[in-house]
């Protein structure tokens, strides 16, 4: 690839690396169950874009596969499943109960996003190379984000969306410094995801069933109070 | 330098005389979204003429304040214009006066007139508007400081002039996160400042639910037509920063030749309108939030700048 193109490279790179954390924010903030997936579909999708603009700056073919395997599972796969296996009355209720107010979440989330930055500072200080600025500290803040998610949703979908999140924030950071990590590796953390997906949406399901409800708070305890 | 003192009087005339017709062509894009006829796109001109032949009445109980308003609200966002980039990317004569903080500072003054105005006319939905005003302002105002902070940060300047070159020089800086997220939380910015949907209706005619209108609801005759004149020049003067700032100098003069400033109204104009074709979509497609989840967008609004910030720092 032309060196005239790599400065328009590395700024869609650092644009989809924006938006990414954006989509992270909305995981966070999000109301709606439905609205929550689509945010996810559109994290996925950036990391998707981030892989390719990646594989076409350096050259390399293996991160357009792993852009093609992120596609399939994450944007494809996954949420079809979660549509398939959780029960529709989940999707259509509007408030998700969460453990702070959302402008609350909000700034605490911010602040996470900056730990990460300053976390990461030291690193990228030393010259890591333009995407892995960028993503590095995007993709730790993902991590972050979805690890907030899971910590402050009380809803059990909600939670597993938190956590895809998270799973998207290691692979974001990882497509700019791993380049040449085996594909079967790559295939294997696809698989993974798809399972954990599998389980964790068939698990609210039964849940949902047996319970009548998936609100994880109410569910500290064995007996009914 | 004369021809510099007299591009600087041309932008204000441009603002002044065509910011009536950009209030009209915004809603018939709506009324035609909306599959209704709509007046004709001149129609505000008509109404401000009607209302400045008009009896004017104002209450024995007001101020001064009351009278000095619409003058005050009238003549901020001449100020305003006078600092920023309307038909040239050269500066102009008045150009460095003030910078961006400075054009936010004279436009606020015009909204603390205008909200003072309200209350002093002792209508209580005039002060209900007024303190809601107030509330969506303060929470806007830590967005537009970051906004600010990203831009100086990037541009190493504050001077919309230099500001704006930056972001097409090198091209590729179009891209840049901090330059495309910028644009996102100033458009919610914008939003949130003109009273639009999602925030407020600007065409709802229920007072308990009014934000903005309800603090000029007490003028009649003149005070009326200035304040509504104001306030189209408001957001015009908003859309030509986002524009010719904030997104690009595209379409604006290079050189001092009369032709060319001339050829910089209508492509502006043109940009303006695909300004309003973004408003339109945003407006017919979103609902009005409820006066507590305005925090909220705002809330994103900010997020969204604070990212900018960020990626920026991070040195891309």
């Amino acid at each position: 690839m032309g060196a005239a193109m790599t400065p328009y490279l590395v700024h869609l790179n650092a644009m989809t690396g924006g938006l990414f954390l954006l989509a992270a924010f909305a995981i966070v903030a999000t109301r709606q169950m439905s609205a929550c997936l689509r945010w996810f579909v559109a994290q996925s999708l950036l990391l998707t874009a981030s892989a390719a603009v990646i594989g076409i700056g350096l050259g390399s073919g293996h991160l357009a596969a792993v852009a093609v395997i992120t596609f399939l599972t994450k944007v494809v796969v996954t949420p079809w499943l979660l549509r398939r296996t959780v029960r529709r009355e989940l999707y259509s209720r509007r408030e998700i109960s969460q453990v702070f107010n959302i402008p609350t979440s909000l700034l605490i989330a911010a602040a996470l996003t900056l730990l990460a930055y300053g976390v990461l500072y030291p690193v990228t200080a030393l010259g890591v190379g333009a995407f892995a600025a960028i993503n590095l500290p995007v993709g730790l803040a993902g991590l972050f984000l979805g690890a907030y998610t899971v910590a402050v949703r009380r809803e059990a979908l909600a939670q597993l969306i938190g956590l895809l999140g998270m799973e998207n924030g290691a692979f974001l950071a990882a497509v700019s410094i791993a380049h040449d990590l085996p594909l079967i590796a790559e295939l294997a953390a696809a698989f993974d995801v798809l399972v954990t997906a599998l389980v964790i949406g068939l698990l609210t399901r039964r849940i949902y069933d047996r319970v009548g409800g998936t609100s994880v708070g109410l569910l500290d305890a064995l007996r009914e109070r | 330098m004369e021809e510099r003192i007299l591009y600087n009087l041309l932008q204000v005339v441009v603002v002044v005389g065509l910011s009536p017709l950009v209030g009209g062509v915004l809603d018939r894009l709506k009324e035609i979204v909306q599959s209704k006829r709509g007046p004709s796109v001149f129609q505000p001109y008509r109404d401000i003429w009607k209302l400045l032949h008009k009896d004017e009445i104002v209450s024995e109980e007001s101020t001064w304040l009351f009278r000095a308003t619409p003058y005050v609200a009238f003549v901020a966002p001449i100020f305003v214009t006078l600092l920023i980039p309307v038909l040239t990317r050269y500066p102009l004569f008045f150009a460095f006066m003030g910078d961006m903080l400075g054009g936010g500072f004279v436009l606020a003054l015009g909204g603390f007139f205008v909200a003072l105005a309200a209350v002093d006319g002792a209508n209580p939905y005039g002060t209900m508007g007024a303190s809601r005003t107030r509330m969506v302002g303060f929470l806007a105002e830590p967005v537009f400081i970051i906004v600010f902070f990203t831009v100086s940060f990037v541009a190493g300047s504050t001077i919309p002039y230099i500001v704006q070159s930056v972001w097409i020089n090198p091209l590729s800086n179009f891209f840049a996160p901090s330059h495309v997220l910028t644009m996102l939380a100033f458009l919610m910015l914008i939003l949130a400042e003109d009273a639009r949907i999602p925030v407020d209706n600007p065409s709802g005619h229920f007072e308990l639910a009014m934000i903005d209108k309800s603090k000029a609801l007490e003028y009649s005759g003149r005070g009326a037509a200035l304040m509504k004149w104001a306030g189209s020049m408001k957001l015009f003067v908003l859309a030509i920063i986002f524009l010719n700032v904030l997104v690009t100098p595209w379409g604006l003069a290079e050189s001092t030749a009369p032709g060319e400033v001339l050829l910089a109204i209508p492509l502006v104009l043109f940009k303006v309108l695909l300004f309003l074709l973004v408003l339109v979509v945003v407006e017919s497609s979103l609902a009005k939030l409820r006066l507590f989840r305005i925090t909220e967008f705002l809330g994103a609004a900010f997020i969204t700048s604070v990212v900018a910030l960020a990626t920026s720092a991070s040195g891309i």
